[in-house]
């Protein structure tokens, strides 16, 4: 895998955008939400990068299945870890914001327990990872459990929030960010900025997936060496 | 088969469960609103699933599954795995109810839906496992483990059954109830079909 120059440059230029524009453009001026409505540039944004790896990582589980390419497994392990860093910065951003808009850093809301779960079943991805050593038995076992965590992040944060009410805005009867946005002042920034971090996002899991590819290289060579310069 | 030969899995899941619904008795002896009630209940039957489920798999010795692979495809087995910890879970839940509400003493307003909710809700806890504790199984045996992959993943049931439960205990009515009682369903087959599609993959050594 490998990301072309041209993204890469592009990723460079909106993320920079975002973090500049973001600050600067004009946002609606609204009671309570005052100016933490810039948190849509960040912290939905963040959302959408993570959702849009874990996509990534669920579709490499599935070609891991059908084809056991071994490089399959390796991008789905990536794109979850990557995906968790934006996951984290999502949720930190979603505090900061609840702090000041809801007066709590964490509420016991459906949309806010589902996000936590959802991470931690992630996490358990990692450790299932972590508690193998037969490379074959562990791609297998977390390409499974992979599939079956993201069907119930799914369910978790797009299904059940729907149903009961949430202080989350865009659900339970909350408006959403887009509907204070008459003039659509805001989108000129949003939507660049969720491409800018979705890049950025490809752009660390190519960066990791090489290393990991010259590591395993590397291990390789140091095995398969014949020649033992230490003496013995 | 194992269980039934090795009867101490099925009598030692009864018995976990009996013994913390009493330990629950002894230290809280009455419960008076009903979320707290309908919480405990669930803490219960989630615990009991994982020792009544996890068993099954970690007992099946190697030679054993190597057996099975011989007898019958994949898909089968799953399937004969989850009708059986179904068909358990749904005998503990029953007797769960029933010692849980002679102890804690609760008024259920929709008795009906109650109990669609606890069997749908234990139904799917057998279902998530069967598939689980065969990672866990692939993994070393390892029961921590199992925890750590299953809490996570059997959240969105619990918290869906534990909804239905207690609305029906509240007597909410069915244009409310349907709701969850259809995504409660949904889950079910879900986690079934995933099951199914999934076992076979790690069936194969």
């Amino acid at each position: 895998m490998k990301l072309p120059f041209a993204l890469k440059i592009a990723s460079i230029i909106l993320v920079f955008f975002a973090l500049i524009a973001g600050f600067l453009v004009d946002v609606p001026r609204l009671d309570i939400l005052n100016e933490t409505i810039r948190n849509l540039f960040f912290h939905v944004t963040s959302w959408f990068a993570m959702v849009f790896l874990f996509i990534a990582s669920f579709g490499y589980s599935i070609h891991y299945l059908n084809t056991g390419n071994a490089k399959s497994d390796l991008l789905a392990k990536i794109f979850v870890q990557t995906g968790m860093v934006f996951g984290v910065a999502g949720l930190s951003t979603g505090m900061l914001w609840a702090q000041y808009t809801w007066g709590s850093y964490w509420v016991p809301d459906p949309k806010l327990n589902g996000a936590a779960v959802a991470l931690l079943a992630y996490l358990a991805y990692v450790v299932l990872r972590n508690s193998m050593t037969d490379e074959l038995a562990r791609a297998k076992v977390s390409a499974v459990y992979n599939i079956f965590a993201f069907v119930m992040m799914v369910i978790f944060i797009f299904i059940l929030p729907r149903m009961t009410s949430s202080l989350h805005p865009g659900n339970g009867g909350n408006p959403a960010f887009s509907s204070y946005d008459l003039d659509n002042s805001m989108r000129i920034v949003f939507y660049p900025a969720t491409i800018g971090w979705i890049l950025l996002g490809l752009w660390i899991s190519e960066l990791k997936y090489r290393i990991e590819t010259l590591h395993k290289k590397d291990e390789e060579f140091s095995n398969a060496s014949p020649i033992h310069l230490d003496g013995d | 088969m194992s269980d039934f030969r090795n009867p101490y899995t099925l009598s030692g899941a009864g018995l976990f469960m009996l013994s913390s619904l009493f330990v629950c008795y002894i230290t809280i002896k009455r419960i008076s609103t009903p979320s707290i009630w309908v919480a405990l209940y669930w803490i219960i039957i989630l615990f009991t699933s994982f020792n009544a489920v996890a068993k099954s798999f970690v007992n099946e010795s190697r030679s054993r599954m190597l057996y099975y692979y011989t007898l019958i495809n994949p898909a089968q087995f799953i399937l004969a795995k989850m009708c059986y910890h179904a068909v358990l879970m749904l005998l503990l839940s029953i007797a769960g109810v029933v010692i849980y509400s002679t102890l804690f003493q609760m008024t259920i307003q929709d008795p009906l839906l109650f109990w669609t909710g606890a069997m749908l809700g234990s139904t799917g806890l057998a279902f998530v496992l069967s598939l689980l504790s065969t990672i866990a199984a692939k993994a070393g045996n390892n029961l921590t483990l199992l925890a750590i992959l299953g809490l996570p993943i059997l959240l969105p049931l619990i918290l869906v059954s534990s909804a239905l439960t207690k609305n029906a205990i509240d007597g909410l009515d069915w244009a409310v109830q349907w709701k969850y009682a259809f995504v409660l369903l949904g889950l079910n087959v879900v986690c079934f079909s995933l099951s199914v599609i999934l076992f076979p993959y790690l069936w194969r050594e």
